[in-house]
């Protein structure tokens, strides 16, 4: 159970944020309505994807108040608190990829192939591509493909052929790239990643009790930014870390856990 | 082939542009394809600049009492995940309080349009589109009696009304016929749905499909409200064709008028 406690804690968020959008379609419910794009909680406070909102911005779109307020709310969060943590705590294509990548390793696909035919790097250029084409199409140019849209918008109001996706990006994960979707190619998550970096709530690494197991290393999706592991103590600085916790979970040592990073005073080691 | 660090930063990066060229082209014609979709019927307070403005949260899907309006799935023909309604399965019932457009966070669907002079939101000035009758296969247009769309209709004798004409071919009859007119229909597929052909012989259109446009040659001089439309044309216009330099006498004068 300690093993996978943030595992049932993260499903548990996934879970509930998309049962309380089914239950604001099917039985109105007044917590949460909306989707993911943009929503209100309590029936009063607007929350919004600040991606979704640039996109619009650039398609030539005059956005009214709420979805404007609601895109600075979730934008703040994630920049002030939760730094990536959107991917491992919200996002339900994240439970779609941890799927695939856990059925790779049972099956040996990653023994099998190790090249990568893909770099990290390019969420980056799809969040490029997605506003140059929402200028070109005079519309948000990744909500019309964004399979993150596509799951959740499916479980609350209707899948249609969107089943489809869904399996074309299982398979893309299971036997083309490992975490293909989610650590390669979702500018989403590349938009996170870079608006979350200076985020307070982090994974703190301790040398002194590491035993150099390379658990984390092993386990992690974003490995890059366990590059301090074995080297320094350290907080995981990099923004691609999704605060899922699994190396947090895996560690033996106690060498990772979670912790607030401090501005104030100078940042401890 | 020992490529120098310059070498290798040109080909790094000349084959990302490469990808993300490909990549985006094909991203392009998906999304191109999708948001192709002229005849959705949107939900009423709908922009001119909609696809772009629409968040697609579903927040006027929810709010619709009616079940009408959902959110566009993969594979249908409406820009995915915006709000539109087929009038056929279902109608819009026109509430008059306008819940969909009152939940809408984006503005996409924009209350202000909708208000009267009390600033109170009045259903009757949606615009989600406009009825068009298939004269060929309305069968009260064939003689046969069915009044079933303007009876439904919920601007009766305003939007429809009926058309009385003698039935020459029997004599002794009337066509009373289904009459649509385009400033008072709402679009909101009552007639449509009502129907009693197979397929709907009264179908609601978006207005920018089925209307056309006099534009400012032609004026309802009978009536002095239709020269508005003139105030913003420009006098600044200027004949392309040049100017013949020849005097009118010499032009007729010339031998080429005579046909000998």
């Amino acid at each position: 159970m300690n093993k996978i406690r943030f595992l049932l804690a993260r499903r548990f968020t996934q879970f509930l944020i998309i049962a309380l959008f089914i239950g604001a379609n099917s039985y109105g419910w007044k917590i949460l309505e909306g989707d993911l794009s943009a929503s209100a909680l309590f029936g009063v406070i607007p929350l919004a994807d600040p991606f979704a909102y640039i996109q619009m911005f650039f398609a030539g779109a005059t956005v009214a108040f709420d979805v404007t307020l609601g895109a600075v709310i979730i934008f703040l969060f994630y920049a002030l608190i939760g730094g990536r943590a959107f991917c491992s705590w919200v996002c339900p294509v994240n439970m779609i990829s941890d799927t695939a990548a856990w059925l790779r390793k049972k099956l040996g696909v990653d023994a099998f192939e190790k090249r990568r035919y893909l770099g990290r790097n390019a969420r980056y250029w799809m969040i490029g591509i997605a506003l140059l084409l929402s200028i070109i199409m005079g519309v948000a140019a990744f909500e019309m493909v964004s399979p993150v849209s596509i799951v959740h918008r499916g479980v609350i109001f209707g899948f249609g052929l969107g089943w489809g996706v869904v399996a074309l990006l299982f398979v893309f994960d299971l036997f083309l790239v490992r975490h293909g979707w989610c650590s390669h190619l979702c500018p989403l998550g590349g938009f996170y990643s870079i608006i979350g970096s200076q985020s307070i709530f982090r994974v703190k690494y301790d040398v002194e009790k590491c035993s150099s197991c390379m658990n984390c290393i092993n386990i992690c999706p974003e490995k890059q930014v366990l590059n301090m592991i074995t080297k320094e103590s350290a907080f995981v600085k990099g923004g691609e870390c999704t605060l899922c916790a699994r190396c947090v979970e895996v560690c033996n040592d106690s060498a990772l856990e979670f912790s607030i990073r401090n501005y104030i005073k100078k940042e401890s080691k | 082939m020992q490529l120098s660090e310059r070498r290798k930063f040109l080909l790094k990066s000349a084959r990302a542009a490469a990808a993300a060229a490909v990549g985006g082209l094909v991203w392009g014609v998906i999304a191109n394809e999708s948001k192709a979709s002229p005849l959705a019927l949107r939900p009423p307070g709908a922009i001119d600049n909609f696809l772009a403005t629409c968040i697609r949260c579903g927040m006027c899907v929810n709010d619709c009492p009616y079940d009408t309006l959902s959110l566009a799935k993969i594979g249908e023909d409406v820009a995915y995940g915006t709000p539109f309604f087929a009038a056929r399965d279902i109608p819009c019932y026109m509430c008059e309080d306008i819940p969909c457009t009152a939940a809408c966070p984006s503005g996409a669907l924009d209350m202000s349009t909708m208000l009267n002079e009390k600033s109170e939101p009045d259903i009757n000035k949606a615009q989600m589109g406009v009825a068009v009758v298939d004269h060929n296969n309305c069968i009260a247009y064939w003689g046969i009696q069915c009044d079933a769309c303007y009876r439904v209709c919920p601007a009766i004798d305003v939007a429809i009304t009926q058309e009385y004409r003698r039935n020459e071919r029997t004599g002794k009859h009337a066509f009373l016929t289904p009459m649509v007119h385009a400033d008072a229909c709402t679009g909101c597929g009552m007639c449509e749905h009502a129907c009693i052909t197979s397929k709907a012989s009264i179908i609601v259109l978006p207005r920018e499909v089925a209307l056309g446009k006099a534009g400012t040659n032609y004026i309802k001089g009978w009536e002095s409200s239709d020269e508005q439309r003139l105030l913003d044309v420009s006098t600044k216009v200027t004949t392309k064709t040049k100017r013949s330099s020849e005097k009118v006498r010499d032009y007729l004068n010339s031998e080429e008028l005579f046909d000998e």
